[in-house]
């Protein structure tokens, strides 16, 4: 890669330019790096909630029958297992990272629009704030699953379901401030040099992914309007009483929904292609072709949204259209997956933590990329369709995926923000433990998936209860493991552990790495000259 | 650095204008998606206009069997129903059947039948001259009516479409119309 001529660094005490001391540092910040931190401790907390509702939704499946919780109470848990995981937890770790990382990959000093950047994250606890304030109401919250198909959310819901909405406006406000941004960010602010194809993948892949959000979460602000205005103010877009179509909402959710799962998905491929080239001590392989694979993915991404909707009695044609679109991702997929893998290829390799977790990264999304191309295939989806093996698919490339992701890109980076080496006994436990119990978790769930267990039910037909048992115990097992990351997160923020190098990883390559550890709280104010 | 010629501001004005366009674009689904099913008939929908009949030939070696299915939506209390269940025509030969509806409650209500045919692609090819739900039907407490339909299959028909089903649901809009008066 690139490396620097001329670089000034101030690394004097600028950690205490920031603005006020306590709570006020952090309202009134504009700096990338503290934003970056709230993002990615916002994301950490939203996926402890969240896994909390797993845990209740887990617990009720334990054995066949209902015991634990109301069926209404379940669905609630479900439906927001589902929102907070994937608008709280997952989305705002991406950005975190990229509000860290970014400017410090570019050589810019800081985000385009930094006030803009403190904006867009302190409105998102209150998105949740509201969102989980409506379990709380009367009649419970949202129970129509997190896709809120009409008319389970305007004919059937209560009337929390306008929280639910705003809530999801002020989620959708803060994704595309985040992803402007972005865009701006690499757009005007990389240093003298830094040409496009000389970016690193992780900045390529927020590129697109930022123009995938800004193209798709408007359309999602309009599905909840219509919803809205569909249950309270005597619209008709979805109800066939007054000349709409219910099948319309699904089409309009899922011109979001497919590019979405996208959305949480590349910046993954950024992660794993900054990590598998560093500790296999050689260039990525293919660097070119993980850029066209990205965008082809993102382009493709707005052609498929609709083998989300086989069963919908769409013509034969338009199951042909979608299944061969869908299976055409593939393509640029395992361009991808092949690269890493030829990237390690004799490679010196070593399995420093953001090591293990980026290759069990590769193995399990690829499991999960697996169903998905069974999914795909339209009769046997008709089979599939709402059922484990779907919830199997989409926890493979989500947690195996996204979140192993983040696990890999935190260890990764974790030096650099903290300024000391993780406790690497802590990070053991947390991967092994992770590793085995999210396989006990997922895995059976394809099988009971095949042999017909629906999804969002809170009770099964007896023949299921063993493989549930084990599901269960994977799901608690999972659960108490990221406890082991919580203590490794407190104490690399209590400055505990051997202060880190500049470089902690002898094969990383990158401008974040010219800077020492932790980074000061202001780099690049003159921008390095890349050659 | 040349880059700082560029305002960021004015630059991210730009992309606000993509955002606002692609929210525009959500509800221009809405037109486009039922300009789309009309062309294609792929939803299954047919169209909500009463075609003209116009002495079409009548394709007399042809036998099309057409089904049909009637259910209350939910929450609605009326008795619906078809006075026949299926019915063999000759594509281009005019036919009539009739569904009878009764109010069993104790006020009055303002029906709204929505059609829906399967599979979908049949629906481009079902012309109704004269149909109950063109319109909504005021419904008498108690009252029991036959509401007939008039209909032929366009002799252009699909070959490997044989049989179909027209199903009509049946909504009760009472609510929605007296919001509008």
């Amino acid at each position: 890669m690139s490396s620097i001529v001329e670089q000034d660094i101030h690394a004097d005490d600028h950690h205490h330019h920031a603005p006020g001391g306590g709570i006020k540092r952090w309202l009134y910040t504009t700096n990338h790096k503290d934003i970056g931190t709230l993002y990615l401790w916002f994301a950490f907390i939203m996926f402890l909630v969240g896994g909390s509702m797993a845990m209740v939704i887990r617990a009720e499946l334990f054995e066949p029958g209902l015991q634990i919780v109301e069926p209404n109470f379940f669905n609630q848990m479900t439906t927001v297992h589902g929102l907070v995981m994937v608008f709280g937890a997952v989305m705002p770790a991406f950005t975190g990272l990229a509000n860290w990382m970014v400017p410090m990959m570019i050589g810019a000093p800081d985000m385009a629009l930094p006030r803009m950047n403190n904006w867009s994250f302190w409105i998102l606890p209150f998105a949740f704030a509201i969102l989980l304030a409506s379990l709380f109401m009367e009649g419970g919250g949202p129970n129509f699953g997190w896709t809120f198909y009409a008319p389970l959310s305007t004919t059937y819901s209560n009337d929390s379901t306008a929280l639910f909405v705003f809530s999801v406006h002020i989620m959708g406000a803060s994704s595309i401030m985040g992803a402007i941004n972005v865009i701006v960010t690499i757009m005007n602010m990389r240093a003298p040099g830094m040409t496009y194809m000389k970016m690193p993948l992780f900045v390529w892949t927020w590129f697109i992914t930022a123009f995938l959000l800004i193209a798709v979460m408007p359309v999602l602000a309009g599905a909840v309007t219509m919803v809205l205005t569909d249950k309270f103010f005597g619209t008709s877009f979805f109800s066939a009483a007054g000349g709409g179509d219910p099948v319309l909402f699904q089409h309009i959710f899922w011109f979001f929904g497919h590019p979405e799962v996208y959305i949480m998905i590349l910046p993954a491929f950024g992660i794993i292609s900054q990590i598998v080239p560093t500790f296999a001590r050689k260039p990525l392989f293919g660097y070119a072709s993980m850029v066209y694979a990205t965008a082809s993915i993102a382009l493709l991404s707005f052609v498929v949204w609709a083998h989300h909707m086989f069963t919908t009695g769409m013509p034969v044609a338009g199951e042909l259209f979608f299944m061969i679109a869908t299976m055409l991702i593939s393509v640029p997929t395992g361009v991808k997956v092949f690269n890493w893998v030829a990237t390690m290829w004799r490679g010196a390799m070593t399995f420093e933590m953001p090591m293990l977790f980026a290759l069990a990264f590769i193995v399990l999304f690829t499991i999960g990329g697996f169903s998905g191309l069974m999914l795909a295939i339209t009769p046997v989806d008709f089979q599939y369709h709402d059922t484990y093996f779907v919830v199997a698919h989409f926890h493979y490339v989500l947690v195996t995926g996204a979140i192993f992701s983040i696990f890999a890109a935190a260890y990764y980076w974790l030096p650099k923000w903290s300024g000391v080496m993780f406790d690497k006994k802590l990070a053991n436990w947390h991967f092994w433990c992770s590793l085995v119990s999210v396989n006990v978790l997922f895995f059976p769930m394809h099988f009971v998936g095949l042999a017909g267990m629906p999804r969002r039910i809170p009770d099964y037909a007896l023949q299921f209860a063993d493989f549930n048992k084990w599901i269960s115990i994977g799901g608690f097992a999972f659960g108490l493991s990221q406890l082991f990351f919580l203590a490794l997160l407190i104490k690399a923020c209590r400055k505990q552990g051997e202060p880190a190098a500049a470089k902690p990883w002898e094969g990383a390559e990158g401008l974040e790495w010219e800077i020492p550890s932790p980074a000061p709280y202001h780099t690049f104010e003159t921008p390095p000259v890349i050659k | 650095m040349s880059q700082h010629a560029v305002n960021p501001v004015k630059s991210a004005g730009k992309w606000l204008l993509v955002v606002i366009g692609m929210f525009g674009f959500g509800y221009a689904l809405v037109p486009l998606y039922d300009v789309f099913c009309d062309i294609t008939g792929i939803n299954g929908k047919p169209s909500n206009q009463a075609a003209a009949y116009q002495a079409v030939e009548i394709d007399e070696a042809r036998v099309v069997k057409v089904e049909f299915m009637t259910r209350s939506a939910g929450g609605m209390a009326s008795e619906f129903k078809p006075m026949v269940q299926s019915i063999k025509v000759h594509p281009g030969q005019l036919q009539e059947v009739e569904f009878y509806v009764k109010n069993p409650t104790d006020r009055d209500i303002v029906a709204q039948a929505v059609p829906s045919i399967s599979p979908g692609p049949a629906a481009l090819y079902m012309n109704k001259t004269e149909c109950f739900c063109f319109e909504q039907q005021t419904l008498k407490a108690g009252e029991e009516v036959i509401m007939p339909m008039r209909f032929y299959v366009d002799p252009q028909l699909p070959q490997d479409i044989s049989v179909f089903t027209l199903s009509y649901t049946l909504y009760d809009v009472s609510a929605q119309v007296v919001a509008q008066n």
